[in-house]
């Protein structure tokens, strides 16, 4: 072993014991456990003030649920073409991974008009973050933050999406970028896995 | 190589699994039952799709028990944070019940 590799390897092991595939992958998964906390603490916080307030709209009645229910139909569908796109990428088909990974910014850039849409809908009938006609004005703080929250993190996925799109055309061999891809993979399904979350908590219950 | 070994599960059938459960948690919200129940099997099929996505689609399932802990770890979190919370959020509530009942009891002349 040269000495150069030897010191290297002192700085940095060759494999992960978790992930053994790569570094980032366990740095994304840490990121994502940090950023599960950020999310657990709204909605408990959301589930604390709720349980405890005594006149809490019920969000069913407010916020409807129909446009909601197809956004997470949107989501959901996001995941398949994020999951298919890694699963072409293995195969070493750069053109229909690359499709598939933007059908997926795509829904997610749907994802994100329909809920401006809906905020839009909502503010116009008086949901305001200080206040609205139905009850407690924290039902309002809590939705726009939880759900503003997670529209920022669908925005950054867009975004994120799209630079590992550049990053795969880059790349001629497909081996070179599957590890970035299955890394832009897991941000996308942690963010579906939070929106069914927000989902149930702040719609349906 | 990690391309050639990595195993990719049957996609398509967890896409399902998940529209059905999303399809269930609809059709609950309009079953005539207890408060209570409602809110136990909403929060039960949530969690039901949350470990579908990571479980399948973020390939948990497949990596080092660890990774696996290292995920849940969040989720006791949350559930812990809620407990720590509600006895403050009573306590307020009951002092503003009280201060309204006091408002409501006319005043001796």
């Amino acid at each position: 072993m040269s000495q150069s590799a030897s010191v290297h390897s002192a700085v940095e092991p060759a494999e992960t014991p978790l992930t053994p595939e790569s570094w980032g992958k366990l740095g994304m998964w840490i990121f994502l456990a940090g950023d599960a906390v950020g999310f657990g603490t709204l909605l408990a916080g959301y589930g604390a003030m709720r349980a405890t307030s005594a006149d809490w709209p019920r969000p069913f009645d407010v916020l409807g649920i129909n446009l909601t229910a197809l956004m997470t139909f949107l989501l959901i569908c996001s995941s398949v073409t994020m999951v298919k796109a890694l699963e072409w990428l293995g195969k070493g088909d750069r053109a229909k991974c690359t499709m598939f990974l933007l059908f997926t910014a795509l829904g997610g850039a749907i994802f994100v008009s329909l809920q401006a849409y809906e905020w839009t809908h909502l503010i116009n009938q008086g949901l305001h973050i200080n206040g609205n006609p139905w009850g407690a004005s924290l039902f309002g703080t809590s939705f726009f933050i939880i759900t503003g929250f997670h529209g920022l993190h669908v925005t950054g996925g867009v975004i994120y999406l799209l630079s590992i799109v550049k990053y795969v055309a880059n790349r001629p061999e497909a081996a070179a970028s599957y590890n970035a891809v299955e890394i832009v993979g897991l941000y996308w399904h942690f963010v579906d896995l939070v929106w069914i979350m927000v989902f149930t908590f702040m719609y349906l219950l | 190589m990690a391309t050639a070994e990595h195993k990719h599960p049957n996609y398509m059938a967890i896409f399902w699994y998940l529209a059905i459960l999303t399809v269930t948690e609809i059709a609950v919200i309009y079953m005539p039952l207890a408060k209570f129940t409602i809110g136990v099997l909403l929060c039960a099929l949530a969690l039901g799709k949350a470990a579908l996505v990571a479980m399948y689609f973020m390939h948990l399932r497949f990596e080092a028990r660890t990774l696996g802990m290292v995920a849940v770890t969040p989720l006791a979190i949350a559930t812990l944070l809620v407990f720590l919370l509600l006895p403050d959020g009573f306590a307020v509530a009951k002092k503003s019940e009280v201060k309204k009942a006091a408002a409501t009891v006319p005043a001796k002349p």
